[in-house]
């Protein structure tokens, strides 16, 4: 992967002066090539990674396994599309095995999420069924650990 | 009672190393920045830990072979002749020892009769001279200088031969300054050791973490030098296991045989268990080398730029994880320096001189630790050369 895209999938908010340091480049070079990476649509966006337990995300996360029927012409795609435009559809992934897409959905409570899925999803032409899982706990989030492993403490000074 | 009396002599007047002395003062500090650790800050590699304990759940708990696990021998002898250039016997030119520092004693233990000189670059690792002296020899260093960016020059080395020269130790990446050495010189290097008969110790630890373009060459491949080469190289640093203590030496079988001696009565084995975790990280283990490295690189990148903005003269070092700045521009000393930074700044930072006379003048500054430290280090770091030149 490019250094500087690894950089800012680590810490999006390194400034400028010290990816600029750290790729061995100049400051106004990076934020060029920051600029084309957004604008050419690498960079879809820039978000805080949170800790669901403490609030950082709504209280119901529940992956769903979706079965569709594939069009001729399009594949999956056009029902994919459709069923991603919801607002709380957080991500939507077309999966190999046992079914079509996964779609992780989010909501405040556990009637919204289940109104969604039997009002909305289900009732879509095209989905033949739906499996729903409920997240229980996060041990990561988007890579990072949410128990922190304990670090071993080094010698100060050694040779 | 005079117990001063009853230690061996060579043992008595051996200073103690510059390193220890600091640490000292460091750890009575608290909310120290530490610049100055020469190990990797990455944990080791998840299944290389858990090779150890697997090892520890089959009863992996009794001796080795004196020379150390057929199996990790073979692994060492298919990795050194893939990285290096330079095949080894598994069954009688590879020893595996507790870490490269054992290898670097028996080495010198096995060569040396009293009076025999060898020589060594420096500023250098600081157990080369003490274990020269231990071994009976003597330390011969050969100064490198900044503007050669610390660099071993064959013209330098010639200056230095003499009758009594027996033996060459040579670490490129260096530690403490990160340099490297580029082939062309590395061949006029083996000219003059075949010329003058010696035998080189080349300390290799750090070959897996250069960076940019360089490439690293070992003494051992170039044409007419396997022979008189003894090749170190360890786990410590690529696969970050330094508290495993696992080196091994690589050398003729004769050389080879006159270590193990040394080693089955000092020693007998490398520990077991760390001997299952090498495998391990031989087997598995090159695609973490490859990520530590990459970060490091970065990390050198940050920190070399820093240095020379905050006006501390520092060349690229092209491997290792160290950076040796030039201080002199501040008027202090390397240890007026370094004692200075950790007392105003709680930075720790090694001076020069720990690592032999020649390194007056400049501090080691590791990259072995996380960005976010480094960062803060720097900004402490300037304001300390800002107050230190304000005042001069």
């Amino acid at each position: 992967m490019d250094p500087l895209l690894s950089l800012l999938r680590n810490n999006a908010r390194t400034p400028l002066e010290d990816l600029a340091k750290e790729l061995n480049s100049s400051v106004e070079a990076v934020r060029t090539r920051i600029a084309e990476l957004e604008a050419n649509g690498l960079i879809l966006g820039y978000q805080a990674v949170l800790d669901p337990q403490q609030g950082g995300s709504r209280a119901v996360t529940a992956c769903i396994e979706v079965k569709i029927t594939p069009e001729r012409g399009g594949g999956f795609d056009r029902l994919a599309t459709r069923i991603a435009k919801f607002d709380e559809v957080q991500s939507c992934y077309l999966m190999s095995g046992g079914y079509d897409l996964l779609v992780v959905v989010e909501g405040d409570t556990l009637q919204q999420v289940a109104s969604f899925i039997s009002e909305k999803l289900s009732t879509i032409k095209g989905v033949i069924s739906t499996a729903t899982r409920f997240r229980l706990k996060a041990y990561k989030e988007n890579g990072v650990a949410l128990i922190r492993e304990e670090r071993p403490n080094r010698l100060a000074v050694t040779p | 009672m005079n117990f001063q009396k009853h230690i061996a002599n060579h043992v008595r007047d051996l200073p103690r190393s510059g390193i220890r002395d600091f640490f000292e003062i460091v750890q009575s500090m608290k909310e120290v920045i530490s610049l100055g650790i020469g190990e990797p800050d990455f944990n080791t590699p998840w299944h290389i830990r858990e090779a150890a304990i697997y090892g520890l759940e089959r009863g992996h708990t009794g001796y080795t072979s004196n020379l150390g696990l057929p199996v990790l021998r073979e692994r060492i002898s298919t990795y050194v002749a893939r990285h290096f250039g330079v095949a080894y016997d598994p069954k009688s030119e590879i020893i595996v020892t507790v870490g490269v520092s054992e290898a670097i004693d028996l080495a010198l233990r096995a060569l040396l009769n009293p009076g025999d000189e060898v020589l060594y670059h420096e500023p250098c690792y600081v157990s080369y001279s003490p274990s020269i002296v231990l071994a009976h020899g003597i330390p011969v260093a050969v100064p490198t200088r900044s503007e050669e960016n610390f660099t071993l020059t064959a013209e330098a080395l010639a200056r230095k031969i003499t009758p009594a020269s027996r033996v060459l130790m040579l670490n490129f990446p260096c530690n403490p300054t990160g340099a490297t050495q580029n082939k062309a010189e590395l061949e006029k290097i083996a000219q003059l050791c075949i010329a003058h008969d010696l035998i080189v110790l080349t300390d290799e630890i750090y070959s897996e973490l250069t960076y940019d373009s360089a490439t690293h060459t070992s003494i051992a491949s170039i044409p007419g030098m396997r022979e008189r080469t003894i090749f170190l190289h360890g786990f410590s640093k690529a696969f970050a296991m330094t508290g495993f203590r696992v080196g091994y030496a690589c050398a003729p079988a004769p050389l080879t045989e006159a270590m193990m001696k040394i080693h089955q009565y000092a020693i007998l084995c490398a520990n077991t268990m760390a001997q299952d975790a090498a495998i391990e990280a031989l087997e598995h283990g090159e695609r973490d080398v490859d990520l530590m490295r990459k970060e490091y690189e970065m990390r050198r990148n940050f920190i070399v730029r820093s240095l020379n903005d905050l006006g501390l003269e520092c060349f690229k070092p092209m491997g290792a994880f160290y950076v040796f700045p030039n201080i002199s521009s501040t008027g202090l000393s390397s240890r007026e320096f370094s004692l200075g930074l950790l007392e105003k700044k709680q930075v720790a930072c090694v001076p020069g001189t720990a690592f032999g006379p020649s390194g007056e003048g400049f501090i080691r500054c590791s990259y072995a630790t996380g960005l976010e430290q480094i960062k803060i280090a720097m900004e402490r770091m300037a304001e300390f050369v800002a107050e230190s030149s304000r005042k001069h």
